[in-house]
């Protein structure tokens, strides 16, 4: 397998259907607006679970995206020649969530400062929060992509990916949420930000292999 | 190489027909006949390892298999999806081989549009000068003759015959009969009473 050019493909794919990264983004900003239009002025009280309320509007994000990552390839026959001809049909996965993950828990990353300030966050929580974002979201594309494996034969499998993988994105939340509290309280954020580390890197040893074995599941249903 | 032997294919627990026994040799032609829902899909999704309930056993290396769904992605020009396929394949493909395999199925003036802008027709010679492209020996074809023109069917058998020809094999389900001299059929027969 040539991976480059497998890679090129998804870059190129992820290019041409900016809708797929523009839309959740677009909810990613309205649902922190909402809040921060919804949310007390008077006191400083957002910044103490402005960390949770990032992520969470993250996981929903996530969500979103991730519905239509295997979906095109599935309804298209791709992704059939991919598992019945590739001799490792998991790089191409992960190629997948690779480039699924560039345009969701990268980019969320990087405007992570921007969120952080309509969230009420304090300035010295940014580079934590901007850190745990970069080391949790792998953890929620690959084990995302489980979930959109075993969803995608259903024509209507969005609410049952959130039911699969929210709980899944559990252990992300509370880490992620934790780490960005003790930067707002300026103590130590090692532990948090560990955890998520060993979480996503967790995720990348088993996310590929069993969105894998889902995608197979689903085929052989069709 | 292409081996059955007493395959019979499952889906919920039921036998889709009676056993089936084939050995194909380089250069056969195999058609794959039976009525409607008789399981030639599920067949050749068995040999392809898209379908997992089955009895018996069988041997099928090498292969290519198209089915109904392309499996071109719309968002990519033919060129693209043909060189993607090389790449998933290992092989890197030149930019001659792919102008030959596009000229020969008559899509170069189409070769740079998305696929998403061509007809179920354009996209099936796509799908041609893809198995023209690979280096499969054993082509699984379910209703190759799905929506070509007359020239399209005509380009299919000339490219089977050729197929076969150099020594691979070719199994298709189809109810249009292939213009291909020694070409076998194989009846799928509904399972019988005793079936379990």
């Amino acid at each position: 397998m040539n991976l480059t050019g497998l890679l090129s493909r998804e870059w190129r794919a992820l290019v041409r259907n900016r809708g797929a990264v523009l839309n959740p983004m677009a909810f990613l900003f309205l649902a922190v607006m909402l809040f921060a239009v919804g949310s007390p002025v008077s006191d400083n009280e957002t910044a103490r679970y402005g960390g949770a309320m990032l992520w969470l509007i993250v996981l929903l994000t996530n969500m979103l995206s991730l519905d239509s990552l295997f979906r095109r390839d599935f309804d298209n026959g791709v992704l059939e020649q991919v598992l019945s001809t590739a001799q490792a049909p998991f790089m191409v996965v992960l190629i997948r969530v690779l480039v699924q993950w560039l345009g969701t828990g990268l980019l969320i990353t990087l405007l992570a400062p921007l969120l952080c300030l309509l969230l009420g966050l304090p300035s010295e929580a940014i580079f934590t929060s901007m850190l745990a974002l970069l080391l949790g979201t792998p953890a929620l594309s690959l084990l995302g992509a489980v979930g959109a494996a075993m969803t995608v034969g259903f024509s209507r499998g969005g609410i049952l990916l959130g039911l699969l993988v929210l709980p899944l994105f559990l252990p992300v939340l509370v880490f992620g949420a934790s780490a960005i509290n003790q930067a707002v309280l300026h103590m130590d954020a090692t532990a948090p930000l560990a955890w998520l580390a060993f979480i996503s890197m967790l995720a990348l040893s088993v996310g590929p292999l069993a969105a894998t074995l889902g995608l197979k599941i689903s085929l052989q249903l069709q | 190489m292409l081996n059955l032997s007493d395959l019979v294919c499952r889906r919920d627990e039921r036998q889709l027909f009676a056993p089936l026994s084939l050995h194909a040799e380089a250069g056969d032609c195999i058609e794959l006949r039976g009525p409607n829902g008789a399981g030639k899909t599920t067949l050749l999704r068995t040999l392809a390892g898209l379908h997992s309930q089955f009895d018996g056993a069988f041997a099928c290396a090498e292969f290519l298999f198209q089915g109904h769904r392309m499996g071109l992605d719309e968002l990519m020009t033919p060129i693209e999806n043909l060189r993607w396929y090389g790449d998933l394949e290992g092989v890197r493909l030149d930019d001659a081989a792919l102008r030959e395999a596009i000229g020969r199925v008559a899509m170069a003036r189409a070769a740079f549009n998305l696929c998403q802008r061509l007809s179920q027709g354009q996209q099936r010679r796509v799908c041609m000068a893809r198995w023209l492209l690979s280096s499969a020996s054993t082509w699984l074809l379910d209703e190759p003759y799905t929506s070509l023109d007359a020239d399209g069917q005509q380009l299919l058998n000339e490219l089977l015959q050729l197929h076969c020809d150099k020594g691979g094999i070719v199994l298709a389900a189809t109810h249009t009969p292939l213009r291909i001299s020694n070409s076998r059929v194989l009846e799928i027969e509904p399972a019988g009473e005793d079936a379990r």
